[in-house]
């Protein structure tokens, strides 16, 4: 199976979508610390969550570069093809 | 632009905090220790609930002996690092005792519990290698591993079937991969599952690493911690800690068994470049870890203790983590009620650490409790019913 951004994005932004307390008009350009007010320790909590759905690992340092939403679904699909 | 300004995020929430006359819990002061379980605090004799000396041996008399007895001979301390005039015979007596305690090959001494997982996690995780660390890691944790270049990920708290699966999707990647797990995670003080992380690393070959700075001297038949009381020992590769809980000093160490640890002293930076323990605090570390192996009797005191502290807290209607062990957490909701809790307790003569979200799992504050083997049945009784105290007051308890 092939992940394309826009699938991972779209992936991504229906889990954000299940937390009730995340604003409802995110999309993939959506910082994820500043749109979506998320501390350090959301933000590695989500991602994890996502790496069990994709059955991926992003490792913390790759997360230092990742601003948007599009960001963290490019860093994925690269991982994956990286396997 | 203040070059403080990215800090002003900070200043509010510390404004919250003291809001109303509060006081900064980050700047409280211990005018005097009176014994190991009491302090003077703004003037008033407080019990200690926070301090981390699970065995009291801050306090300890044979300790200050020996400190006092070693400073005079040796003077109050080394201005030099270890690799450089900063290794005394007393350096080198420590490492050869900690050796002996953990029956392991190699051991190196630190300056500190936080620079003992900085400098070890740090050397021997490099470039290529890979760190797997739990998700509630101590900041020293994350921290060694942002000191180091190793890619880092990070597995479900204490699930090892979670840290299988991430080890699973590194087959076939070159490098080392290094686990990383705590013996007591210190904010709820759970216990790891020793045996199940031991099983994962036989099973996929990496290396684990387990941080017992709150375990040992509290767990395992002789203290060595939940390796030891798990009957895994073999299966941990290198042991870090820290004196400045049950050893009630200050200082860090990593044991193993393996030779290479040595090359860590050449490449270690928290090692190389700072200065090393003064010599009283060695001695002293040393007569407590005398202590520590001929009193058996305090762990038996300490986990009574904690036992007892755990069950008032829950019958006083408080919430805290399923098991007892001497970090015990009363988990709260709302940031500014654990405020208002923790000033409270403090205004009734109970001293405890007030933990924050993000430093704590799951969003949550924290009370945080920390049990000695010297406290006293009455104390533990007169902390709870304080505790008990104060939650009526907040209408917080619930129906016993």
């Amino acid at each position: 199976m092939s992940e394309t951004v826009a699938s991972v994005s779209a992936l991504i932004v229906k889990t954000l979508l299940a937390n009730p307390k995340v604003p409802r008009d995110i999309n993939g350009s959506s910082k994820i610390v500043e749109d979506l007010a998320f501390d350090s320790l959301a933000v590695m909590n989500f991602v994890m969550e996502i790496e069990d759905t994709l059955d991926v690992s992003v490792p913390l340092d790759r997360l230092a570069d990742i601003r948007t939403i599009d960001d963290l679904a490019a860093c994925i699909v690269s991982l994956k093809q990286a396997s | 632009m203040s070059i403080f300004s990215k800090y002003e995020g900070l200043a509010s929430a510390l404004s919250a905090v003291t809001a109303g006359g509060g006081r900064n819990p980050f700047n409280v002061v211990i005018e005097k220790p009176i014994s190991s379980t009491v302090g003077l605090i703004e003037g008033r004799e407080t019990l200690l609930f926070g301090t981390n000396n699970y065995l009291g041996l801050s306090q300890s008399p044979a300790a200050i002996e020996a400190a006092v007895e070693a400073a005079k001979a040796y003077g109050v301390g080394t201005t030099g690092s270890r690799i450089a005039n900063g290794t005394q015979g007393l350096h080198r007596q420590l490492e050869e005792r900690l050796c002996a305690f953990f029956r392991r090959r190699h051991c190196m001494v630190f300056s500190t519990g936080y620079q003992a997982n900085l400098g070890t996690i740090s050397a021997l995780a490099g470039k290529d290698d890979y760190l797997l660390l739990d998700a509630d890691s101590h900041a020293s944790i994350y921290d060694g591993s942002r000191l180091g270049h190793a890619q880092v990920i990070r597995f479900r708290h204490n699930d090892a079937d979670d840290l299988h699966k991430r080890l699973r999707r590194l087959e076939g990647t070159p490098g080392a991969k290094l686990v990383v797990v705590e013996g007591i995670y210190s904010m709820m003080g759970d216990v790891v599952p020793m045996k199940e992380f031991a099983a994962v690393k036989r099973e996929t070959g990496a290396w684990l690493l387990a941080d017992e700075a709150h375990s040992v001297g509290v767990m395992g038949e002789h203290g060595r911690g939940v390796a030891e009381a798990d009957g895994v020992e073999d299966d941990v590769d290198f042991v870090v800690g820290t004196f400045s809980k049950s050893l009630g000093t200050v200082g860090g160490y990593c044991v193993s068994n393996h030779a290479g640890l040595d090359l860590i002293r050449l490449c270690s930076r928290p090692y190389m470049f700072t200065a090393s323990l003064p010599p009283e605090v060695i001695a002293a570390t040393m007569a407590a870890l005398t202590e520590l192996e001929n009193r058996p009797e305090l762990r038996v005191r300490l986990m009574d203790n904690a036992r007892r502290l755990h069950a008032g807290l829950q019958a006083a209607g408080l919430r805290t983590g399923p098991q007892a062990s001497p970090v015990v957490s009363v988990i709260l909701d709302d940031v500014a009620v654990a405020v208002a809790f923790w000033n409270r307790l403090l205004d009734l003569g109970v001293y405890v650490n007030l933990s924050l979200p993000p430093a704590t799992p799951d969003q949550h504050p924290l009370l945080r409790t920390s049990v000695m083997a010297t406290h006293t049945p009455e104390q533990i009784d007169r902390a709870v019913e304080i505790f008990a105290v104060v939650a009526g007051e907040m209408g917080i308890n619930r129906a016993a």
